[in-house]
């Protein structure tokens, strides 16, 4: 076994029994990567220098007795988390150039940890999109089959772990990105509650739907990783103010007395026959550990896809404002200043996230705003009391992440539409701001992971992992198997 | 046919936010987000009366703290992703 197939806690065990160091760990894993990258396509910057050298101070720490709890597992970021001296692209033109002058919030927890930051992986641009196939500087694919697609927006997050890359890696979720890409590439991937893990440092997109979350390979890890990046930051004015559960505590086996709910709506036509059937076996695993299932209702699940593309795209057309090539990023030049700001919007983004900027805009311009974004906020109150309700009828939501398993590279690209259609299970999580996660649930015939979505009531999430570890102990699935 | 949104709006909201389309764009745009706003249309479905809207999932409150000066990014970081800047500040087109 190479030291870069190791997870999380594996990594630990052994860096802890002196059988491995950081240095030796982290060499393994960049040599992976510069092995395997240039066909997988994870990550945008590779920081082979400060790796090494954060790798090294992690050895002197654990020597010396003050290990952190990553303490010297490398770990990859999505390249929207900004990382002090590294670029930060976000994807696009606009910012392929841009080097973070500070540290994002989880980053600091990170490297507090010990962690050592090994890259930044590809994403959607500005993380908008299903695929990863926004990317301006290619898309990734997906490490277990040729020709399909990660998933998105945090696909090179996914991808980097699923390619054993690297142990663990931070995404952002903003209606799916880090569920989707988990389910599609056969690893776990965790939304927490809104305001459990700070944004600063996260490049915004929707901000009251953004939340920055962990992948990994297994729930264990999962549940390290929370541990460290979850808390209030006062540099976040919507962080909230909970203290952190012990997540690594609360996988205790067995499910008794716990409350599984099947969302109906959750099972309707357009439902790949396939996926059903992992969901229905995961709901019979869950069971087998205990758990009582029931059936409920989330009755505005159907209007969630357009209240959703409404209050992500008005947000982001506001956010994404500040791209105007005057004091970072992207600049060309116009005769005079309005036309520099034409200049450099219409060649430094690209279609989707033009296509966002203008049904934001319109949405909030005058005249419209009540017809579009109050509406859509009232929708997203309806969705909210959905799962007020559905939680008190049982502690925890099964049902698929995502219709359909991997679909192949280049097939969404000129129906957006569809490629919206296709996000229907996941956008109501982050409307209603509760937390969620996807855990590898099975494979297709044709061997493409499919992934089981535990959603749960705002700040349930020590039920999802206890859940999604008893999940994973009762399945035992084989690791997945990478096609390189 | 019945369009939601025309060549015309397209082009007012590209301007309100400082987009220039192409001819060509212009017509994909307006085509794609006519398919978009008409599936959006479904919310109408919905009475909403009565019903207030979310903005945030959780109450917001204001949050103080005392105003006391901190170290913050250093100007010359600050000028380091300017794309176009001199010794103390960011150079733009001549605006008067």
């Amino acid at each position: 076994m190479q030291p870069y197939e190791l997870g999380v806690e594996e990594s630990l065990r052994a860096l802890e029994g002196g059988t491995l160091s950081s240095v030796e760990l982290t060499k393994s894993c960049l040599e992976r990567i510069e092995k395997v990258d240039d066909d997988i396509g994870a990550f945008i910057s590779v920081d082979r220098e400060g790796a090494l050298m954060a790798a090294e101070a992690a050895d002197r720490n654990r020597s010396a007795g003050s290990a952190g709890s990553l303490c010297g597992v490398p770990v990859a970021v999505k390249d929207l988390l900004n990382v002090k001296g590294l670029k930060n692209t976000c994807g696009s033109k606009m910012l392929e150039n841009f080097i973070s002058p500070y540290d994002a919030t989880s980053v600091t927890k990170l490297k507090q940890a010990g962690a050592v930051i090994i890259g930044k992986v590809s994403m959607d641009e500005f993380a908008m999109g299903s695929a990863s196939e926004t990317c301006a500087f290619g898309a990734p694919r997906n490490p277990i089959k040729k020709g399909y697609v990660t998933g998105g927006s945090s696909g090179g997050s996914a991808a980097a772990v699923a390619a054993l890359e690297c142990a663990a890696s931070l995404g952002s979720d903003t209606g799916g990105s880090i569920r989707q890409p988990a389910s599609l590439c056969g690893v776990v991937g965790m939304k927490p509650t809104y305001g459990r893990v700070s944004r600063y440092g996260l490049t915004a997109f929707a901000s009251s739907l953004d939340q920055v979350g962990p992948f990994a390979r297994n729930v264990a890890d999962c549940a390290r990783m929370m541990q460290v990046i979850s808390g209030w930051d006062e540099m976040d004015s919507t962080s909230v103010q909970q203290s952190v559960p012990d997540f690594p505590a609360a996988l205790t086996e067995g499910l008794s007395g716990m409350t599984a709910g099947v969302p109906k709506e959750y099972f309707t036509a357009g439902l790949d026959p396939e996926v059903e059937k992992v969901v229905y076996n995961a709901i019979e695993a869950l069971k087998a550990r205990g758990a009582k299932i029931v059936e409920v209702s989330l009755p505005h699940t159907e209007y969630c896809v357009a209240a959703y593309y409404i209050i992500a795209s008005s947000e982001a057309s506001s956010n994404l404002a500040r791209y105007d090539g005057v004091v970072y990023g992207f600049r060309k030049e116009g005769e005079n200043l309005l036309e520099m700001y034409k200049n450099t919007r219409s060649e430094g983004f690209g279609a989707e996230v033009k296509r966002r900027i203008l049904i934001g805009t319109y949405a909030l311009s005058s005249g419209y705003y009540d017809a579009y974004y109050k509406k859509a906020s009232q929708v997203r109150t309806l969705i909210l009391n959905d799962f007020k309700s559905a939680f008190t009828k049982c502690d925890f939501l099964v049902s698929p992440v995502c219709p359909t398993p991997a679909w192949k590279q280049g097939e969404h690209k000129d129906d957006p539409l569809a490629a919206y259609l296709s996000d229907i299970l996941t956008l109501s999580t982050n409307l209603a701001g509760v937390p969620g996660m996807s855990v590898p649930g099975g494979v297709t015939s044709s061997g493409l992971p499919v992934g089981v979505q535990l959603q749960g009531t705002h700040f349930a999430e020590e039920t999802l992992l206890r859940a999604g570890w008893n999940l994973e102990q009762e399945l035992q699935l084989p690791a997945g198997k990478i096609d390189i | 046919m019945n369009m939601k949104i025309s060549q015309e709006d397209v082009q007012h909201v590209a301007n309100l936010a400082r987009l220039r389309l192409s001819d060509e764009e212009l017509v994909t745009m307006t085509g794609q987000l006519d398919t978009i706003l008409s599936y959006v249309e479904k919310l109408d479905e919905l009475d909403t009366t009565g019903v207030s809207p979310t903005t945030h999932v959780f109450p917001l409150s204001n949050v103080f703290r005392e105003d006391i000066v901190r170290p913050s990014l250093e100007q010359q970081e600050a000028l380091e992703n300017g794309p176009k800047t001199d010794e103390d500040s960011f150079l733009v087109p001549k605006i008067i």
